[in-house]
């Protein structure tokens, strides 16, 4: 156990008298930062595609449209997320000649995967609105797309919330592999700190913990606007 | 004001109107009676193309609307509908449900005009005959403050201004319907089309629906009803429609077709509801 308070000695040596914790703040920050906007730009790919998946299919743009949009959630659906990453960094990125720093690489195609996801939430939510609402919109002359816009999709996305908020979960927990391409998120952070002090157990339980609080308390934030949702619902 | 042309309306192999040909004139208030199933709701949802018909023709002010090429959203501003489960906007206030459509319209149409103005604009520039500008002579705010005017006044008049700025989820069924009839109106829409508007509602609230539309058929309103209060479309109809098995099989005067039906079928409906 004398061992372990060594231990804690030296990290915090490494963590505060040495700077480390500036590390641990900007990789917190990148974490956060690649999962919000990632989610951001997810749901406003996923609200696209899931609006094109209900668009009537009579004409021939919507029906390539959603050949499209399967296919592109196929495969980010289809493939690791690291692998994405690599593709991205290394291939697509270099052959377009696409210069970009890593950490918004890592946004652009977190944002492209959670898109993916968050388009079948999204459609599920719309289905979950009564026909009739779009119909009344439909009715008084407003176009299919202004009446998704104005009626439907506010409607599904609050019935979506607390699963959106289960994606941003999962986006912050799948940020942990960005230093794949060189972006410094957590796991640099603490990486850095144990390969200075060639100590390395408890960085990494306080990378743990890190995460363990950050997804707790997203958790808990999710939960209380579910209550409030139900909340206001209950006049119906 | 819509002239109705072998309308016909088939779901996979059923066939649920087959062929209608009638016309709605202007001021007239029609009913439509019939049993269930008889493709009545079909048949009021293709006069404004809610449901897009199989073949046939709908003439609304000298426009095949049901024509998949004619921008159906500028024609469905002039035929007010209201339906049988209100359909009121949950996400928006009262007012706001009156407000969406007619603030939308005009402030697009606002954008447009300065778009196209932009673009005279930049042309004028480059060469010597000047196009004119279109005259723009409201602002934003003032559209806004304009169509809140309205629906206040609207709200006002079936006496539920103090329930601008509560959700449809705290209102009653007979007040969400008369402000689901009003939002229809803020359109000033040109005829009105009613799929059973009382059939949703607790009989005490079947009354002050009747009333408000009532009203509306004494100012001139054009309208077709689709109904199952007969005492009603006796009350207000100046026509009757009896629709059986997707056709219309008798059509009259309220008089005649409740004292007087001449069709078997019209009888025996009749003989069932009366
Ligand atoms: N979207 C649809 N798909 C398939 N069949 C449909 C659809 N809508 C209506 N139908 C069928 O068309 C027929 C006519 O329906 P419609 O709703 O027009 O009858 P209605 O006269 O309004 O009846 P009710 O008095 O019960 O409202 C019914 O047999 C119905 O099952
Ligand atoms: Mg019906």
């Amino acid at each position: 156990m004398g061992n372990f308070g060594k231990k804690i000695e030296v990290f915090w040596k490494m963590f505060y008298e040495s700077n480390g914790y500036t590390k641990v703040l900007t990789g917190l920050q990148n974490t956060m930062y690649i999962a919000t906007v990632g989610l951001a730009i997810g749901i406003v790919i996923g609200t696209i595609i899931a609006i094109i998946a209900v668009i009537p299919k009579y004409k021939r743009l919507p029906r390539i449209l959603d050949r499209f949009c399967k296919f592109y959630v196929g495969l980010f659906r289809g493939t690791p997320v690291v692998v994405q990453l690599l593709v991205f960094y290394y291939v697509v990125f270099p052959l377009m000649g696409v210069k970009m720093p890593s950490v918004n690489v890592c946004v652009l195609v977190f944002g492209l995967n959670s898109g993916a996801y968050v388009s079948e939430i999204m459609r599920s939510g719309i289905m979950s609105v009564d026909p009739g609402q779009l119909e009344a919109a439909r009715a008084v002359g407003l176009s299919f797309g202004v009446s998704m816009m104005k009626v439907v999709v506010p409607q599904a996305v609050k019935n979506i919330l607390p699963t959106l908020g289960n994606e941003f979960i999962a986006l912050i927990k799948e940020t942990s592999v960005v230093s794949f391409v060189g972006a410094a998120d957590l796991y640099v952070a603490f990486n850095y700190i144990g390969t200075n002090s060639y100590e390395f157990m408890v960085p990494y339980l306080v990378m743990a913990l890190i995460y363990i609080v950050l997804v707790m308390a997203i958790a808990l934030l999710v939960r209380i606007m579910e209550r409030s949702l139900r909340k206001s619902d209950r006049h119906n | 004001m819509i002239d109705i042309i072998d309308l016909r309306k088939r779901y996979g192999n059923l066939e649920v109107l087959k062929g209608i040909t009638n016309t709605i004139h202007e001021g007239e208030k029609v009913a439509i009676i019939g049993p269930s199933g008889s493709g009545k709701s079909t048949f009021l949802r293709c006069l404004n193309c809610l449901e897009d018909p199989t073949s046939g023709q709908i003439i609304f002010e000298g426009v095949n609307i049901a024509d998949m090429k004619v921008d159906i959203n500028i024609h469905r501003r002039h035929i007010g509908m209201v339906f049988q489960q209100f359909n009121l906007f949950n996400n928006k206030t009262v007012i706001d449900n009156i407000m969406l459509a007619p603030l939308h319209i005009k402030i697009s149409e606002l954008r447009k005009k300065k778009i196209k103005n932009f673009f005279i604009k930049l042309r004028n520039v480059f060469t010597p005959d000047k196009k004119p500008l279109y005259e723009i002579n409201t602002t934003k705010a003032q559209i806004k403050e304009e169509v809140r005017a309205n629906a206040m006044r609207l709200l006002k008049r079936i006496g539920l201004e103090d329930k601008a700025n509560a959700f449809p989820s705290t209102l009653s069924g007979g007040q969400k319907q008369r402000i689901a009839i009003i939002r229809a109106l803020a359109m000033n829409p040109k005829v009105m089309l009613f799929d059973e508007p009382t059939s949703a509602l607790d009989p005490e609230m079947v009354g002050e629906v009747l009333d408000l539309i009532k009203q509306l058929a004494d100012e001139g309103m054009t309208m077709v009803i689709v109904t199952h209060e007969m005492g009603f479309a006796r009350e207000v109809a100046t026509r009757v429609l009896f629709m059986d098995e997707g056709m219309i099989v008798e059509e009259n005067t309220p008089e005649e077709i409740f004292n007087n039906p001449r069709n078997p079928r019209t009888k025996e409906f009749l003989s069932k509801v009366l």
